[in-house]
């Protein structure tokens, strides 16, 4: 469904990627994992059209998505850090995204914003949220338009256990629909359950993009958390 | 485009700076009148008001609104929405809701007291200066990531165009002077937006003939319909050109 091609970004001096070449199917829930830095945001945001490549391309559904826009209707987006107009409500901002997404036609998905119970603070404006509810909003907001593809960018972070699992439990559902989703996280454990695939990155390349079920037979972990550490052993040695 | 258009517009008009400028734009205007018995030289005094603080007002806020905007930008492009339709509805947003304001700060009180040719070329003038500085505000705020060098950048732009430019052709003048230099006064009234609107103004004034043999030159050339729509045409590139520079910047900015 998506497909990147020998993509490579530069900042100032900072190699951020790398000539990565990584390709998602649909169905699959793939977790994008690395150290600090390592590239995943900027990955992401190329994706999404924010941050413009030097090299490369990419392919949404066989398209190229180069000056493109209307591919974003079918892309949900949870940012690492969700960044609102300050003097806006809440109920102004789910306001104002189902209105520049209306053309979309997509049968709006309610589930995150009851299950978070968002509905008894939105009249509260964007600045006066702590991080844990900002990171509530945008959580509904990227299932908000029953996507295809849900990019969420350390989804749980910031969010108390209650939220979190049932953040968890809705990622889990859309999966079974059949939607791609894109998730990285720095929280190993709570991925065990959740994901198909695993992409490592690394200074900006790509490490390796494996199966979760060939990952665990190759290492004979059952966690992932341990799995992974073996991996990049056994590769170090092999270099 | 125009649901964008409709937030950016709802939040400026909401934001108090717009209604204090609208406020002390119509207290100078109707002061000026009231003050002089004559109400062309309330005119002549109003011009000299709105040439410094139109400018002034729209470049300094409409830069401080682009960067406070970050988030919100931040957030529509990540959304299905073509960039250039995210910049130029701020644009717009920004240029109609200031010239909104200049038109009932300044234009309502030119029309109550002064409703003749030189009047409407007046509110003219003062909107086109008010796009023109919003659209070179867009350029500087979309040179630089950081917002102090930005607002900094665009009071040097503002100063420039207000009192350096003067001063540079003012010194040109005075180094050349044993040559004839109306023809090259002409063309150095085009790079600069707020001298176009003075020269417009006071040849409708009639009072040119005050700048000597310049002004004479002046006349024939902005003098008749040709002139004037020339210089139109300038004060429209000085939107165009500065708007279409920084949406190309914006395409190309990592976000």
């Amino acid at each position: 469904m998506i497909t990147v091609r020998d993509l490579t970004k530069t900042f100032v001096k900072l190699k951020a990627l790398n000539d990565i070449s990584l390709s998602f199917q649909s169905g699959e829930c793939i977790a994008l994992l690395g150290p600090n830095g390592c590239g995943k945001t900027t990955l992401i945001k190329v994706i999404l059209g924010m941050v413009v490549p030097d090299t490369g391309s990419i392919e949404f559904k066989g398209q190229s998505i180069l000056g493109q826009w209307q591919y974003r209707n079918l892309i949900g987006y949870m940012p690492q850090i969700g960044r609102y107009p300050e003097n806006m409500t809440i109920a102004n901002v789910f306001e104002m995204m189902k209105d520049i997404r209306r053309d979309s036609r997509r049968i709006l998905d309610e589930d995150l914003i009851s299950s978070f119970n968002l509905n008894d603070l939105m009249h509260k404006k964007m600045h006066t949220l702590s991080g844990g509810t900002r990171q509530k909003v945008s959580a509904a907001l990227a299932f908000l338009f029953n996507p295809d593809v849900l990019i969420l960018d350390e989804p749980t972070a910031g969010l108390d256990p209650l939220a979190s699992e049932r953040l968890k439990e809705k990622i889990a559902s859309e999966k079974e629909k059949g939607k791609l989703v894109l998730i990285t996280s720095h929280v190993l454990s709570e991925l065990d359950d959740l994901i198909t695939e695993v992409c490592y990155m690394q200074e900006g390349q790509l490490a390796f993009h494996k199966k979760l079920d060939d990952l665990k037979a190759e290492t004979g972990e059952d966690k992932l958390s341990k799995a992974i550490p073996q991996v990049l052993m056994s590769q170090s040695t092999l270099i | 485009m125009k649901k964008i258009l409709k937030y950016v517009m709802v939040d400026i008009l909401q934001n108090k700076i717009v209604l204090i400028y609208t406020f002390l734009l119509l207290l100078i205007s109707l002061s000026v009148f009231n003050l002089e018995s004559n109400s062309a030289k309330g005119l002549l005094s109003l011009l000299n008001i709105i040439l410094i603080l139109v400018p002034l007002i729209c470049i300094i806020f409409s830069t401080i609104y682009i960067y406070n905007s970050s988030e919100f930008i931040e957030l529509l492009v990540s959304q299905p929405l073509k960039r250039k339709s995210i910049w130029i509805s701020l644009f717009g947003g920004l240029a109609s809701s200031l010239s909104l304001a200049f038109f009932i700060g300044g234009g309502i009180p030119i029309l109550l007291y002064h409703a003749d040719s030189t009047g409407f070329m007046m509110i003219a003038v003062g909107l086109f200066l008010t796009v023109v500085f919003v659209s070179i505000a867009m350029l500087a705020a979309g040179m630089t990531r950081d917002k102090a060098k930005g607002i900094g950048l665009s009071i040097l732009l503002w100063l420039y165009f207000s009192l350096i430019f003067d001063a540079l052709v003012l010194f040109f003048l005075f180094q050349f002077q044993d040559y004839p230099l109306e023809k090259a006064m002409v063309c150095f009234s085009f790079l600069n937006p707020i001298d176009l609107a003075r020269i417009q103004i006071l040849l409708q004034m009639d009072i040119s003939a005050l700048m000597g043999y310049t002004g004479a030159v002046f006349r024939e050339f902005f003098g008749n319909e040709i002139g004037v729509a020339l210089s139109f045409v300038g004060l429209f590139l000085w939107i165009l050109f500065p708007l279409l520079l920084s949406l190309k910047r914006f395409n190309e900015r990592d976000l």
